[in-house]
């Protein structure tokens, strides 16, 4: 099966579930409601092969509506193809997911890491505890409004952290076609403009 | 030998018997057999098991035996990032090490938290133990990690322990 078939055979399937399908230098991505995203997973696996789960991830777009998106990377080794599945979660204060623990197991670690690190819940998943982060970090570090440096918390007899010094700025890539010098200045606040007029792009 | 020598040595009873301060005896048997603690949490562990294997040879100092449990060290090396995580047990591995014991800091990370200015990275482990030798570097060569060695060596030989027990003893008469 290709993947122009498996896209076909989704959208006719779950029409109406399908939000949005792109595709971008032959990675395949299909948007669809959260509701139908366990049921279009389980098609997935069962009916046209994507037998493997790549990763989950999640994206933060701080100041928009709604505020978190999940990503799935699915994989089938018998065609070859590589297909990606978005939703986007709609409550911003209390996100919440569905597992898909059950349609493929390697989702446990996963889940458990987008939890850690962006506060996603997954509902019906075995076994939520934090990965990365020891148990009670009160804190999603990969959430965009939490600092580059970190902030202070105590868990005792657990595990501490504190505010990293960031030392005139944090090490930031800059777009622009310069020297490393201009692409990545040390001394600069964060939110600070690049001063471009200083520095000549390389021909 | 030199006047500053801590050891004094009688031609006449040579090979035999040395005169010295109790002090300076202790000091040369502990900087000579020094049992390392390997906190080897990232890529200078691969360096410090450098420079323990032939081409360095970290026995040339005494400090070869390499001790995995930390009731049998004297110095542990702290080769690698100390993240938040980490923190709390490698304190209580410092904690376990019986006195006297020493703490060098390998590499970048272990003396500043290095590259890593992140909420996960402790900046530095001076912020949880007494550091005595810090090795710059990123990673350090094995090369670095033996002067950091020998520097600690040099330290230890001007300790008074002794000297520093009996004042103790006699302030508490």
């Amino acid at each position: 099966m290709t993947l122009a078939e498996a896209v076909t055979l989704i959208k006719k399937r779950f029409g109406e579930a399908i939000l949005s399908e792109g595709a971008f230098r032959g990675e395949q991505t299909v948007s669809v409601k959260m509701e139908s995203l366990r049921d279009i997973c389980k098609f997935c696996r069962s009916e046209l092969g994507f037998d493997y789960l790549l990763d989950i991830s999640s994206v933060d777009h701080f100041g928009d509506y709604p505020r978190f998106e999940l990503v799935y990377e699915l994989y089938s080794m018998a065609g070859e193809i590589h297909l990606r599945v978005k939703t986007l979660v709609p409550d911003e204060d209390n996100p919440v997911g569905p597992t898909v623990t059950d349609i493929w197991p390697t989702a446990d670690w996963h889940e458990r890491e987008v939890y850690d690190m962006m506060g996603i819940r997954f509902d019906g998943h075995p076994d939520l505890r934090r990965i990365l982060m020891w148990e009670g970090y009160p804190y999603f570090p990969l959430r965009k409004d939490f600092p580059l440096e970190g902030k202070p918390s105590e868990v005792a007899d657990v595990a501490f952290s504190d505010v990293a010094p960031l030392a005139g700025g944090p090490f930031v890539t800059a777009p622009t076609d310069g020297t490393t010098q201009v692409r990545e200045p040390r001394a600069r606040r964060a939110g600070d403009e690049l001063p471009r007029d200083q520095f000549i792009a390389e021909p | 030998m030199r006047e500053s020598s801590p050891i004094a040595y009688d031609s006449k009873i040579e090979g035999n018997v040395i005169f010295t301060r109790l002090d300076a005896a202790i000091n040369w048997m502990r900087s000579n057999s020094l049992w390392p603690m390997p906190m080897g949490l990232a890529c200078c562990a691969i360096e410090l098991m450098a420079a323990s294997s032939s081409r360095y040879d970290i026995s040339r100092f005494g400090a070869e035996v390499m001790r995995f449990s930390p009731r049998q060290s004297d110095v542990m090396i702290v080769a690698g990032t100390v993240t938040y995580k980490m923190a709390l047990a490698v304190k209580r591995i410092w904690e376990q090490m019986p006195e006297p014991k020493w703490c060098i800091a390998m590499g970048a990370c272990a003396s500043s938290g290095g590259m890593y200015r992140s909420y996960a990275v402790l900046q530095g482990i001076d912020h949880l133990l007494p550091v005595d030798v810090y090795v710059s570097g990123c990673p350090p060569r094995p090369e670095a990690l033996l002067d950091g060695l020998i520097k600690l060596q040099k330290k230890i030989m001007t300790e008074r322990s002794v000297e520093d027990q009996k004042k103790a003893l006699a302030e508490t008469v």
